[in-house]
Formats: structure tokens, sequence, C-alpha cells
């Protein structure tokens, strides 16, 4: 059992605060495993409530140009899926709540699930909970598909975080949102993660569908690339995810880290600014 | 053929065979457009009307049924009655018309006017432009920029047949990465478009779909048989790649107990050489664009790139109802490798004078190993179906390169490439 925070803490408190939370993302091995947690714990220092950390993935479907060329990037560089424990182990060591966003397959083949004839996903959430990791985030596992993610999660006390998006009907809806914990994630376009410049006039009414069946937060994310459009979604919203514009803001700055991090710091404060500003 | 005895082998709700195979692992933002595409596909299915008007193009247009073909002087070297399934002789040269046409058909129904298709060689890209073409329909087509490069004729057939193509530069560049990036653009686009995907892979209900639509080819095989020669075959066989000119063949028989079921997978280099695409044989259960099934992979469950001289087989994956039929054992999976495809490519063309398609050869070597056996054991009238699911003329680059074909300084009086020795044993004493 871990006792971990949940991610919902950190909503609460920037619902004490009168603001939304700000949801960050990178992905581990990115520009390598220590460049990574370094980057996010700036992330952490200059404004994000709650960090995601992406598993980089052979076959990203979800994923657009940006963070498709950051998983490969840390893919060529070798990362495994014990660096991501690692990864989330010093980010969590901040205080921030902290889950993992990663396709399905790496988790079912975590720790060797084979040669050990040991579940992956009982391991795998093992191994979370240990590092200090709130929960998971699946982009391609719905609750009807998840069976066993959920009964690990439960066990491990782990946050469960499932999407909806704009085609979802009501039904799947209320079927995602009680499965889900810590947090519901509304992508709020229907298309694939990357910067937008401007935001999606399908985001509010989704919220709105989906607050009709939960009390959990809901966080909005997919385009999201600066503090304007998170001001904005933060006056409908309990949380502003954003990816792709941190990434772009480090593959800006190739082998140039330092430079990188800076970028990475003003985005970030951008960021914190514009949910306090809905 | 009772109901219980036909659902054993059918998907459940969820789509998954057996409980472990198959099902929906796919971002929630696609789920609507899936359920749409089952309810449209059930329905179509159950029309008398759909189903004749798929019949028909089937037989007006794309050249159905083919023939069960009796190939004499084969049977007399291996002793045993070797049948081949005609479908290279289709319109566009593979079984693949028959997919296309289903689906493409489906779509008009559903009111959709565009269509995207992924493609490795470009034979599933050519018969998705074709069946668009002959719809009306709008049609995008991914392709791995490395195989664009590769298959550049069949580039050239596309945008004749009026197909945007669109290189896939990001992971391998090769046709997983053409799968992930036509997903990408349906997530944005399904309201008007339809993905015609090209094998019975990927997430429900596809690989149930893509097999209905190309089942005829057993469903004719089988009436075939017993019209021609009154007996059920003892053994049927086909190539496996994601798997749907052997999920067609071997649907219409699942229920015959009697007849033994062989998939033949491609071997690449050799199984131990770790060069190969021998996805049932070889790789390990995972998910896979949106299925659970054999995957090749690494420890920590990245894909792995495969490898086969086909384009055609080189998939990691491959349809969950195969990983079902292995798992229970109604159907073996073999793998056979590169040079004995290209061996039986040359046998085949000498002996019955086709030329098959590269991936159909693999078949062609597996299919002839089982009529062996089984004239061994029960005599010459031992009888095997093995599914030609297309012709050669695509891949003659790859023979011309094989047997060192085509060099107009090297004409000579004899044929080269002897189907019984391996050109590159030659090389290696040369
Ligand atoms: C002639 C032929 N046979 C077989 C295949 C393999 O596909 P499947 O395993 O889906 O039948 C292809 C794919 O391009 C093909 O062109």
């Amino acid at each position: 059992m871990s006792t971990n925070p949940s991610t919902s803490t950190a909503f609460d408190t920037a619902r004490a605060e009168g603001r939304a939370a700000l949801v960050g993302y990178l992905p581990a091995g990115f520009p390598s495993v220590e460049g990574s947690v370094e980057a996010i714990k700036v992330m952490v220092d200059a404004g994000c409530d709650v960090i995601e950390i992406g598993m980089p993935y052979s076959d990203p479907v979800m994923d657009g140009p940006t963070i498709q060329a950051a998983a490969q990037q840390a893919l060529e560089g070798g990362i495994r899926t014990t660096d991501l424990m690692r990864v989330v182990e010093a980010v969590a060591a901040t205080g921030a709540p902290t889950v993992v966003m990663t396709y399905w397959n790496p988790v079912e083949h975590y720790g060797g699930s084979r040669r050990t004839g040991r579940s992956g996903v009982e391991l795998f959430a093992a191994d979370l909970a240990s590092a200090g990791g709130a929960g998971l985030i699946t982009p391609d596992l719905t609750p009807d598909a998840g069976g066993e993610w959920i009964a690990a999660a439960d066990e491990h006390d782990l946050d469960k975080v499932f999407l909806v998006a704009p085609s979802s009907t009501p039904e799947r809806i209320a079927m995602t949102t009680a499965a889900c914990r810590g947090f519901v994630y509304a992508t709020a376009v229907m298309g694939v993660t990357g910067a937008r410049t401007t935001t999606s006039d399908l985001a509010a009414p989704l919220v709105a569908r989906t607050r009709e069946t939960t009390d959990l937060p809901v966080g909005v994310g997919l385009g999201v690339s600066n503090g304007d459009q998170a001001a904005e979604i933060a006056s409908y919203a309990d949380g502003v995810i954003v990816g792709s514009a941190f990434v772009r803001a480090l593959l800006d700055h190739p082998d140039d880290l330092p430079g990188g991090l800076r970028a990475l710091r003003a985005l970030t404060e951008d960021l914190a600014a514009g949910v306090r500003r809905a | 053929m009772s109901d219980t005895q036909v659902s054993r082998y059918e998907a459940d709700e969820l789509g998954f065979f057996g409980e472990d195979w198959g099902g929906r692992f796919m971002p929630e933002a696609l789920v609507a457009a899936l359920d749409e595409l089952t309810d449209a596909w059930r329905d179509a299915m159950a029309d008398p009307e759909f189903v004749a008007a798929f019949e028909k193009i089937c037989r007006e247009y794309a050249g159905a049924p083919s023939l069960l073909y009796h190939a004499e002087r084969l049977s007399a070297q291996v002793g045993a009655r070797v049948l081949l399934k005609r479908e290279d002789l289709n319109h566009t040269g593979a079984h693949k018309i028959r997919n296309v046409l289903g689906q493409a058909l489906l779509t008009q129904r559903m009111g959709k006017p565009r269509v995207i298709a992924e493609t490795g060689a470009g034979q599933h890209g050519v018969a998705s432009a074709t069946a668009a073409a002959y719809f009306g329909l709008d049609c995008t087509v991914y392709m791995g920029a490395v195989d664009t490069r590769r298959q550049a004729l069949n580039v050239a057939r596309m945008h004749l047949l009026g197909a945007k193509v669109i290189p896939v530069e990001s992971g391998s560049a090769t046709l997983k990465d053409a799968i992930n990036e036509a997903l990408r653009d349906w997530v944005a686009s399904v309201d008007q478009t339809a993905y015609l995907f090209g094998t019975a892979a990927g997430p429900h209900p596809f690989p149930s779909m893509v097999r209905d639509f190309t089942r005829g080819i057993g469903d004719e095989a089988r009436q075939q048989c017993l019209d021609q020669y009154g007996v059920l075959p003892d053994a049927i066989a086909a190539c496996v790649g994601g798997g749907s000119n052997a999920i067609g063949l071997f649907a219409a028989f699942l229920d015959d107990d009697s007849v033994e079921i062989h998939g033949f997978e491609p071997g690449g280099d050799g199984v131990e050489t770790g060069r190969h695409a021998a996805t049932i044989h070889a790789g390990d259960t995972g998910v896979l664009h949106g299925a659970r099934t054999y995957v090749l992979q690494d420890e920590d469950g990245q894909t792995v790139e495969s490898h086969s001289i086909s384009a055609g087989l080189d998939y990691p994956g491959v349809g969950p109802q195969h990983a079902h039929l292995a798992a229970i054992g109604r159907a073996t999976y073999a793998p056979v490798t590169d040079a004995q495809a290209m061996d039986a490519l040359a046998l085949l063309s000498r002996t019955e004078g086709i030329i098959p398609a590269i991936e159909s050869a693999h078949a062609i070597h597996g299919g002839l190993e089982v009529a062996r056996r089984l004239g061994a054991e029960r005599g010459p009238d031992a009888t095997v179906v093995i599914n030609l699911s297309g012709r050669g003329d695509k891949d003659m680059g790859t023979a011309i390169e094989w047997f060192g074909l085509g060099d107009p300084d090297k004409v000579t009086a004899e044929p080269v490439g002897d189907p019984d020795t391996d050109p590159r044993a030659e090389d290696a004493e040369a």
C-alpha cells in the first residue's frame, strides 16, 4: 500500500487558492535520463503542480511530431523502463505528485514478465508505488480493457487516470470517470498531441459533460502552449495539462541543456501565471 | 454446423478471441468510431442487399470466384494432390482486393467521402486506391519512407489511380509506422474518414471484419474441392503476415476437424539469426496496434523491427485470431526462410508456369512440405489446398537481384536461378 500523495491533493490545493492546477509533461530520458530529471525539477520549481513523466514507446499513436521526436531520441539513447522508475523516484522526492503516462505494452512487459512468470502489470504497480509515483495515465487503455491495471492500481493505492474525448458518448464518459482516481484527463481536440495556436471549442463542453458524472478534478490537455491559452482553459477546468510545448522548449536548444532549461523555466512561469489569471 | 460450433472461434462483444486475444487497446477518442464501424459492419453483413452487392463486385470487377487449380506436375513431384487457390488472378493481383472492396462498400454505405490506408510493399495501398477510384472516394495512403523508395512502382500506380501517398519518416519508417500515422490521421478525421485496414489485425472490429471480407477465399475453395474432387482437403496452407489471406482461407475450414490448418510465417534469414518476422513462432504476447497478440518485441515491450525478403509479410505483429488458433492448437504456424521461399518461387515458375508473389511462395514451400508428408502417410490422393495469395509481377526487382537475372550482358542459353541451388551458396563458393 503506498502512502504517496494522490494527484487530487494538488488539485485540492489549487482549488483552495481559487485557481487551476498546472500539469506538466516530459518524457523520461529526454534529452537524457539525468537531463530529464533536471528539466522536470525546473518545471516543479517554476510552478508545475503535478508532473506527468512519459515512458517513451516505439509506437506512440496518440503523439504528434514533437513528442515523437523526443521519445525517439530517448529510445535511441537507450532508455529502459527501469530508468523511468529512477526518474519517477527523483521527481517524486520534490514532493510534487508524479504520475507516469505510458502506452500499455511496456506495462505488461515490465520486469521481463515472460521470464519471471509474474504479471508485469502487478510488478509495475508495486515498483511505481515504491518509487513514490502517484499513478498512471493510460492513453491507449480504456477502463473496459483495463481490468488488470485497475486491480493492480487499487491494490497499490495508485491513481488511475483515464481519458475522455469530444467523441465520447455520455455512457462512456460515465463509465470512464467511475473508473478514474486522482483526476480525469479530457482531451481538448480530436487529434494527437502537439502545440496549437488556438484553443479548442470542443474542450469546454467536454468538461461540462464530464463534470455531470463526477466530482473528480478534470484536467484539459492537447494543444496548450502559452499562458493565455492556459488562462482560458483555467476558466472552466480544474487543471491545464501541457506537454508538447515543454518538449519543444528543449528541442529548440539541441546540445544546450542550460539554454533549454532557461526556456523551460520561462515557459513554466508564463503558464503558471496563466492558470492564476483566470 | 450448429451455432455453438461456429461461436467457438468467434470473437466476443469486446473483440476477444478465446478471452485472451484481440480486444481493443485504443485511445478513447477512436472508440466511438470503432463502435460505429462495428455496428455498421454487423448491420451490413445481416443485410442481404449489402451481401449481394459485395458478391457482385467481387464477381464482376475482381474476378471471383478464383480458380482452384490442380497443379499436376507439382503433385507428381511431392506424391500428393496439390491444389492452388488462384488469388493471383484477381484484379490487382492478390487477395487484398476482396478486403478493400468490402470496406469501401461499407464506407459508401456509412456515407463517408474519404478513405485512408497504410501500406508496406504498396499492395494494400494499390488495392485501396483502386477501390477508392471505383467508388469515387478520396484516398490517402500512408507508406513508410523506406518503402516508398523500395517500391517506387507501386507509388506510381497509386498516383495514377488518383491517391495521395504520404511518406512516413517516423520510427523505423516502415509498415508499422505507416499504421501509426494512419491512426493519427484517423483520430483527427473520423467524422469524414474510414480507415481501410490492410490485414486481419488491429483493434476490434478489424480482425473479424477483414476476415469476413476475405473469407470468400475459403468458402469458394471448400466448395470447389468438394465439387471437383468429392472430398474435403486433408490440409490447407497459407502465408501469414498480418493474416488476412490466411484467415480468409482458414475460416471456412475451422469446424472441419479432419482438415489440418497450416500458417507459414516469414523466417527471414532464419529464426535463430533474430532477423525474421515469425511472430507467432518466435514472438511474445503483447499489445500492438490495438490488439493483444504475438509481437516481436524487446524485454521492455518496445516493438523490434522485423525482417523478411517479402515486404508484405514484414510486420512485427499478427492478427489476433491466428494467435488464438495457435494457442488452442487448431492451426500450426511454422517459419519459412527467405531462401526457401525464393526456391519455391522459382520452382512454381518452372514447374507450373506461375510466378507467385514472394509472400505466397512462403505458403508454396510450407504447403509442399505438408503435401510430401501427407502423401507418404496417406497416398497420392491426399489433398492439400495452398493459397496462392498473389502474383509475382511486383517482386521482379527482388527476383532479379536474388537470382542475378535480367542483366543484358549475361543472357545465357541456360536459365539462371536453378531452383535447387541457393544462389548465396554459389556466391560463397565463387
Ligand atoms: C500477395 C500477398 N500475400 C500475402 C500478403 C500478406 O498479408 P496477409 O497476411 O494479411 O494476407 C500480402 C501483403 O501485402 C500480399 O501482397
